[in-house]
């Protein structure tokens, strides 16, 4: 099949070297490239810029609900994290291609890793003195440092840090069907009406927790700001194919393995919550959606930010469509379906990896996705990109 | 179209640039670049069909391309009972439970990170996250295995669930050891040494053997599965008919499901038959769950009479569907291929690795045979290994028999992937107890078969020597 493929784009390129002198509506130039790959850029930086605003914005409610523990400031921090969670989630699409966020410095397992196991942060039902928070003698500090140190200490589900150890600080445990995790603001009082022990030290450890996030925000940021080593690297000196196909590398890779295989079919044939990627607070729909829109993002060279602003530019889909319109219609129309399929999908996600009606709907959405993901392969190749997921 | 005479134009350009250089040959020293020996496909490691291009931290856990429907769901699944924790019975989560009562992980991935590699412990009370300690006694049983030592079973168990005791601990000191090069430049190396601690049922009986094994990479063992028996038995050279001091043998292990005596291919001393069992090994003996393959709990006869009541988290604790599923996650996790081959230096190492015949062992190309998955199937492989067990020297040597494999031979392992380990795990460690910090020490522990080649390696100057190093690195 491949070399069918190759046999027959040798025709085309000799095919069309004889046509020389005619217009070429299908030259995609270097400079054409370089467009496409500017404009990723930009949308890289103006994500994690949108990012780091929001996780500074639920650092100062933290910072104001630890100082002053009343159920109205916890709230607030709740709705923060969701809001938060909407940007950062459109931010997987840059996974998986070696940079910034997950090369070998990557602070990606820092801020996102799940599942996770409770009872190595925080007490859990059936265990009320597990985890850091409720070892005072292992670990008399809790700063970012520690916690850094702990990450996936011993195990890759032994998370300590960033958004998931947040939100189950936020929310606890989700043991009920129809709700999210009901951890009482009280486990922060200390004193008359605490409950729990160690309450002080729990606001200590979710102060550490956003603060190191807010960290890795911002080292993302000076990677990516002009003049930052890997917009450099990304934008000047890497070639420019390569560059593209680590654009495609990334949405595949998200789209198949991770949102369709991770973040939903493993939850789906195991019908677990514990295999739910923000099992505490019931947001997964949001998790996959904003994935989705991700996805969207890098393959139509197009960011809608917080503010409102739109980052846009020449995109992967302009370049392929000139080379090969009816591929490229084809991932359009499919990413249409599987924006339906996956916007269809209805909290909480833990009953809807059970109930009959909901399987069908996260079914589909799945397959909805693999589809996608194999038809931008299919497309990319049209681009020179040889890849499959 | 370019005229004729413009084309002869050219060529004459061509050719000329080629030959001035070799002109000038007495004028000037002048080294000409090494040619370009990258092969076609070189960067496919596992193959056309299973290998990933994913350099990132989770360069080896992506499946091989192309696996639909209940391929991609199984292999999900797999991976999300390779990682997660398991938990003690009973539990909620009732397709997890069964962990222990003697335990080494709590997951896979807490030894295989990311489904990586291990380091070992970086002080003398650090945890041993994926360092464990097998044990025996002198003699062999029925089946031709190890003899396990009587009250602690075949491997020590550091850890255990909540009410029992482990089985102690393991404390590692490192002494240093200066490797001199014959140009006069040095290498520390840093031989460990183990102490048993805090022992939980007693003293060990008099004598006892045991042998430090870190977890490795996991990633193209269904390529490794797929080599046809024959392939493997061709490289072996027991008696070194063709005298390049390298014998190579093949390890010859019980296999629990066929009841038979079969070839050895995984493991640091190639000492299970299949991914299946090397499996279902790891959960009943790393982290106490029972399989179909395993279904008796891992304590020996005089742990067993001191929990009478032990919990159980099912029979058996994995069930087949789902140890189907992390054996098939296993057999499809793709292997990362090569960079920067067309490098100038990578080349220059490779042809290097070649010369001094590293590839004696770690043998560069081989065919896989004709497996049910297609990703798997007659493929073109690059994994660096023979899958045979060498004579490594006395340095090395864990002085504990393992089936065939005596106490100073270890099977070569593979070497795909090498280069990625500091971005996956986050540390350069090899060797069988990550004694090595780096590729350079681990070639200077080489001995025995290999002493030859690194003697060779030895005698390389510097530049050749971080050549070498900078093509494995490529791996």
């Amino acid at each position: 099949m491949k070399k069918l493929f190759l046999l027959a784009s040798l025709t085309a390129t000799v095919f069309f070297a004889c046509k020389k002198n005619k217009i070429d509506n299908t030259l995609v130039t270097d400079a054409d490239k370089k467009e496409v790959i500017l404009n990723h850029a930009n949308i890289v930086l103006a994500s994690y810029e949108d990012s780091y605003a929001l996780v500074a914005a639920l650092r100062t409610k933290i910072e104001t609900f630890t100082a002053i523990p009343i159920a109205a400031n916890f709230e607030e921090c709740k709705t923060a994290w969701k809001a938060s969670r909407v940007v950062y989630n459109q931010t997987d699409a840059f996974r998986f291609s070696d940079g910034p966020i997950d090369d070998e410095n990557g602070p990606e397992g820092t801020m996102n890793a799940w599942p996770m196991d409770e009872n190595f942060i925080d007490y859990v039902e059936g265990d009320f003195t597990a985890g850091i928070i409720n070892n005072p003698t292992g670990f008399p500090i809790i700063n970012p440092e520690i916690l850094e140190s702990q990450n996936e200490n011993g195990g890759e589900t032994n998370i300590a840090t960033g958004y998931h150890a947040i939100e189950f600080l936020l929310w606890g445990q989700d043991l009920s069907t129809t709700t999210a995790g009901q951890r009482p603001y009280t486990d922060y009082v200390t004193g008359a009406g605490g409950t729990n022990s160690n309450q002080a030290r729990r606001a200590m450890y979710l102060k550490a927790a956003v603060d190191l996030l807010a960290q890795n925000f911002e080292y993302l940021i000076n990677k990516w700001k002009v003049g930052g080593a890997y917009r450099t690297k990304f934008t000047t000196q890497m070639p420019v194919d390569s560059a593209l196909t680590s654009m495609v590398r990334s949405i595949g890779s998200l789209t198949k393995g991770e949102l369709a295989g991770e973040r939903m079919s493993v939850a789906l044939t195991n019908k677990d919550q514990e295999d739910e990627h923000s099992c505490f607070s019931d947001n997964t729909h949001i998790d996959v959606q904003y994935n989705f829109i991700g996805i969207q993002n890098v393959y139509m060279g197009k960011y809608v930010r917080s503010n409102g602003q739109v980052v846009q530019g020449k995109s992967l889909s302009d370049l392929i469509s000139r080379k090969d319109a009816a591929k490229n219609n084809l991932v359009l129309a499919q990413f249409t379906d599987a924006k339906n399929k996956l916007f269809a999908i209805q909290p909480p996600f833990d009953q809807e990896i059970i109930t009959p009606a909901g399987r069908e709907r996260v079914t589909a959405a799945i397959n909805a996705c693999r589809s996608l993901a194999d038809k931008m392969a299919d497309a990319a190749f049209a681009l020179g990109v040889k890849i499959s997921f | 179209m370019i005229k004729l005479s413009t084309f002869f134009v050219l060529c004459f350009l061509i050719v000329s640039m080629i030959y001035l250089p070799a002109c000038k040959k007495n004028e000037a020293v002048i080294v000409p670049p090494p040619p370009d020996v990258s092969e076609l496909n070189e960067e496919y490691s596992g193959g056309l069909l299973a290998t990933t291009f994913d350099f990132s931290e989770n360069a080896f856990g992506r499946e091989v391309p192309g696996l639909q429907g209940t391929q991609a769901d199984d292999f999900a699944v797999g991976n999300s009972f390779f990682r997660n924790n398991w938990v003690s019975s009973p539990a909620t989560t009732t397709a997890r439970d069964g962990l222990g009562i003697m335990l080494n992980a709590q997951s896979c991935g807490g030894c295989h990170a990311k489904d990586g590699r291990a380091a070992p412990p970086t002080s003398p009370t650090a945890p041993l996250n994926g360092l464990l300690f097998r044990l025996s006694v002198p003699g062999i049983t029925v089946h031709g295995s190890p003899n396990p030592e009587p009250i602690y079973g075949g491997q020590l168990n550091n850890r255990a669930i909540s009410g029992v005791t482990p089985e102690g601990y393991v404390s590692t000191t490192y002494s240093q050891i200066v490797e001199n090069y014959p140009d006069g430049s040095t290498c520390n190396l840093r031989k460990p040494t183990y102490t048993f601690t805090n022992l939980g049922y007693g003293a060990m009986q008099a004598g006892f053997m045991f042998s430090p094994r870190i977890a490795n990479q996991v990633m193209g063992l269904g390529l490794l599965e797929a080599i046809p028996e024959a392939t493997i038995l061709a490289f072996a050279d027991e008696n070194d008919a063709n005298k390049d001091e390298i014998s190579g043998k093949a390890n010859q292990v019980y296999n629990v499901v066929s009841k038979k005596t079969e070839l050895g291919r995984f493991g640091w001393k190639a000492n299970q038959p299949t991914i299946m069992q090397q499996t279902a090994g790891a959960f009943i003996g790393d982290m106490g769950i029972t399989s179909s393959l395993f279904p008796n709990e891992n304590l020996t006869p005089a742990q067993a009479a001191l929990y009478p009541n032990l919990p159980n988290g099912g029979t058996p604790e994995i069930e087949d569907a789902n140890l189907n599923r992390v054996v098939f996650y296993m057999r499809t996790l793709a292997v990362p291929g090569r960079r920067n081959i067309a490098d100038a230096l990578v080349i220059k190492g490779k042809q290097l690795f070649n010369q001094i015949n590293c590839v004696g062992c770690h043998k560069t190309k081989i065919q896989t045979g004709i497996d049910a998955l297609a990703q798997l199937s007659q493929q073109t492989i690059r994994p660096y290994t023979d899958l045979l067990l060498h004579d490594m020297g006395t340095a090395l040597a864990d002085n504990r028999p393992d089936f065939l494999a005596s106490g100073t031979e270890w099977r070569t392992p593979p070497l795909w992937g090498l280069g990625l380990v500091k971005t996956v795990n986050g540390h350069t460690t090899l060797l069988h107890d990550g004694r090595a910090g780096n590729v350079e020490e681990a070639i200077l522990w080489h001995s025995g078969e290999a002493e030859k080649s690194k003697t060779e390696f030895k005698k390389l100057n510097k530049a050749d020597r971080i050549a070498l190093i900078k093509f494995t690195e490529s791996l």
